[in-house]
Parts: C-alpha cells; structure tokens; sequence
C-alpha cells in the first residue's frame, strides 16, 4: 500500500551524518533539491523511510579554485547559480551552455549539482509501475524494448534495459573530464567521470558507481574548459523544457583550423554520456571541416542500433555532432535553448 | 505501519508568519492553498511540469509542488497575493493587462511569479532569451505572445526594480 510517502524527516548538518544515516538503512534517502526524487516518490517509483535534508551541510555549496587552475564546484551549489558563475561563464562556459539548455529556470534554481548526477531516467515505464521494468523490479522484464520507445538508447544498451541518461549538465562534465568528490563509509574518494555512471549490463537497477552510505560533496574540473571554442546542441521535439532526443557537448582546442584536441560526448542516447576516444584521437592534427567530423561521427555512433520508435536517433546524432562542431568553431552562433545555430 | 509525526514548522509568507503542524510530505504548494488559504497559487500538474505553482522564495522563482513545506522555514516566501504592494498592481500585473497575457486566468499567478523572478535575475536581454527564460510556465490557452510581451514591455522601461 503506498501513500504519499510514509516517510519521516529529519536535517543534517554535516557530511559524517549524512553518511551515517544513509549507511544505515536503504529507506534514509538524501533530499537536496527535491526536484526529482519529489516527483519518483509523487508516482510511487520511490520510497523512503525517512528523508535527510542535507541542505544545511556548510562549506559544499560553493566554487573552489584549485591548485592546479581547476575548480571544485560544490555539490550543494544550485544549478542555476552554477551555470552562471563567473568563474564558468568564463573558463567553462560549455559546462554554463549545457546547464542553462535542461530543465526550466524554475527547475535550476532549486536543483542541486549532486541530484544532478543522480537524477533518474524518464523513460515512460521506469515512471509507469504498472509496467514491468528491470531498472525497477530486476528480472521483470523492459517494457520498453517492444514498447514507445522514442526516448530511448541507441548505444550500449542491452536486453535487461534500454533506458537513456537524461541529464544535460553532465554531458558537458563528461565532455570536460570532470572528477566527483565522493566521501563515504570508507572516507573520501575521486571518481573519474566516465566511471561514474554504468551502463545497463546485468545490473540495469543501479545506475552509477556510489556505495551505499557515500554521498557526492563536489566535482573538480581540470584547468583546460575549451572555452574559446565550445558548443552545446540539443534537439527535442520542442523548442524548450523537454529531454533531448539527441545532444552534444563539443569542446574544441585550434591552431589556426587545426585541431590539437577534441572532445565529443552525446546526450540522449544512452545510459550515461557517451564519449569515443577513438574519434576524438583521429580529430588531432585534423583539419576542423565537415569532413573530418562526418568522420568522427561514424566512429562515435559505430555500433548503434536503433529501435522501433528511435532509429532516427542515428542520423539525427551523425549529424548533430557535424553541425555542433562546426557550431564551435563560433560558439557566438550558440542560441537560447542549445537550438541549432542559423 | 509507522505514520510519520506531525512537524511543527513557521512559515513566512507576502511579510506574515503562519505557524502550522504539518506531516513532513505536504508540498509547500499544499500548504499555501489548503492551510493558509492563499489559493491564488494553482496545482497544474503537481509533478513540475507546468509551472503554475511557480512562487518566489527569496526573490528566487521556484515550484512550490516540488518543495516540502518542512523544508521551507526561515525563508521569505511570496505568492501573487503578495505581488501587489499598497494596493498598487507591480508593473508586471499592469503589463499583463496591458498585453493580453491571460485568457482563462489558471497559468497566471504562475507567470507572473516566474516573469518577477525573470527580471530579478537579470539574465533574459533578448525576446528570444525571455521566452527562453519564461518556457517553464506553460499556457494552454496560447497567451504566450501577450505574456511575452508584457515582460519585454517592463524589461524596455528598466531600471526594473
């Protein structure tokens, strides 16, 4: 029997409570923000025992510059105050571009850097708990796979789920090689960026690489933010407030037209951001023309299958990567909304 | 079944402090309407959707569907009822008039929450970056263009504020 949710709720003001509490018990879950895990336990898809606001924990909601020429964003810092920072305007501004393109502004002001990465998928049977669904019941079955499956992966997806990673930000954090500070049980620990979240495998229910009991205190950026040429596309099927169907994250280092370092990741397509080295390798000592990342597209989709309501995805991604790193050849061209340059 | 204890909480709301006994999964949004009576905030989708239960808390636009009323003490909430001052309509309400930006009314303390958080931003300067900035309230009735203009129209006569 649910109800809107039993749950109890209690504040913490530290990192160690946090922790502890979490540890204890899977039904302790963390609210910062609330903007998802509100609207999974309003559709019963999750529940809670008891909610720990963390919102009070001092010294996590802020922008820290590092050694190195890095920062440590806070997880505690809002969206909203993230992507329009000087700090990321101006030295990360794909990571400011991505933020600003999810979402409403509603959304990113109350939406926090960590929920951010730990935001659930929205496919339509993970939200739906009439329907079977691995990522919610493992061995149930995935609806989606024989069902509408628009909004759904066309790489590394598997039998068990074929699910898509829906968030924007960390498209660019991928893109960017950013590192997540991560303090559990076991103390603190630096997960790099593609390690954090997992692909479905033989484990569609977990969705990333945290113990019970950590809980995310930051995410460092390295010094280099591509920030002289950069773009952030994405395609939905409105012009606002919706998923992406499809986006990129294009980071781009140039020596006169040529590349010396290029960095590609999409969004939408699958269970966590998707990025090939192996394109981005062939782009070095290239020449930044349509050819060349017509080239890197194929080598970024290699492998992709499509599914009945979603195959277009292919193309469309082929295409979106040529046109956003042409885009950031002049990221001036970048519109409100990450709609496609004029 | 365990049924989790009432939590006693004050609530600062347009200037006024309410305090009420409150089980810890009412949204703020029910809250406002059915405890404190200001129903001029809407439920339209209950799940952040819609944007119609947009509130400022601390001059900052937010979905009061989305937040728990226990997590929202010590902190100045404002509703439309709490837009006007001295009986006199903000420029936003007055340009709402002015542009046509309403039809059936239901969106309408949203947007004019969400265009007030908008300017306190300050970060929409072109009509395509407001409307942008202004798409998470959604208008079924499609007043969107007068909506769009009365918030042009109030940004064109800044300062604002």
């Amino acid at each position: 029997m649910h109800l809107m949710n039993n749950f109890d709720f209690t504040k913490v003001t530290d990192v160690e409570s946090a922790i502890s509490s979490t540890q204890k018990s899977k039904g302790n879950k963390i609210i910062a923000g609330g903007t998802n895990i509100l609207d999974l336990m309003k559709y019963f898809v999750t529940e809670a025992e008891t909610l720990i606001d963390i919102n009070s924990i001092p010294g996590i909601d802020n922008i820290t510059e590092l050694p190195d020429g890095g920062i440590r964003i806070g997880a505690l810092m809002t969206n909203a105050d993230t992507a329009y920072h000087p700090v990321v305007e101006e030295k990360y501004p794909l990571l400011s571009k991505a933020i600003l393109a999810g979402a409403s502004a509603q959304i990113r002001n109350m939406a926090t850097n960590g929920g951010n990465l730990l935001q659930r998928t929205r496919c339509y049977y993970f939200y739906d708990i009439n329907t079977p669904c691995n990522k919610r019941e493992p061995g149930s079955g995935c609806s989606a796979i024989t069902g509408y499956n628009r909004i759904h992966a066309i790489l590394g997806h598997n039998e068990n789920c074929i699910a898509v990673f829906p968030s924007d930000m960390c498209v660019a954090l991928a893109a960017l090689e950013a590192v997540v500070n991560v303090s559990g049980p076991n103390g603190e620990r630096q997960i790099e960026f593609s390690d954090f979240h997992r692909l479905p495998g033989n484990t569609p229910e977990i969705d990333n690489n945290l113990e019970q009991g950590e809980i995310i205190t930051g995410i460092e950026l390295p010094e280099k933010g591509f920030s002289k040429n950069y773009s952030y596309l994405k395609l939905r099927d409105r012009a606002s407030y919706s998923f992406a169907l499809v986006s990129v994250a294009t980071g781009l280092e140039l020596e006169n037209n040529i590349i010396k370092e290029a960095r590609i990741a999409l969004g939408g397509v699958a269970h966590k951001p998707w990025r090939v080295k192996e394109a981005e390798d062939f782009l070095v000592d290239k020449k930044a023309n349509r050819e060349n990342f017509s080239a890197a597209a194929d080598m970024i989709l290699k492998g992709a299958i499509g599914f009945e309501h979603n195959s277009f995805k292919i193309d469309l991604a082929k295409r979106a990567i040529i046109r956003n790193c042409m885009m950031a050849l002049n990221p001036e061209s970048q519109r409100p909304g990450a709609k496609p340059s004029l | 079944m365990k049924i989790a204890e009432k939590k006693s909480i004050t609530l600062t709301v347009n200037g006024e402090s309410h305090h009420l006994e409150v089980l810890p999964w009412v949204s703020l949004l029910d809250a406002l309407r059915e405890r404190i009576n200001l129903t001029g905030t809407k439920k339209g989708c209950d799940h952040g959707q819609c944007g119609a239960c947009t509130v400022l808390i601390d001059g900052k636009r937010v979905l009061s569907c989305l937040s728990l009323a226990v997590m929202k003490e010590n902190t100045e909430i404002t509703t439309v009822e709490g837009i006007a001052k001295n009986g006199e309509l903000h420029p936003i309400q007055q340009a709402f008039i002015d542009h046509d930006a309403f039809q059936c009314g239901y969106c309408t303390p949203g947007q004019i929450c969400s265009a007030i958080g908008l300017l306190n931003e300050n970060k929409a300067n072109t009509r395509e970056e407001v409307q942008d900035l202004m798409s998470g309230n959604l208008c079924r009735c499609g007043a969107n263009r007068g909506i769009i203009n009365a918030v042009m129209a109030v940004k064109e006569n800044a300062p604002y504020e």
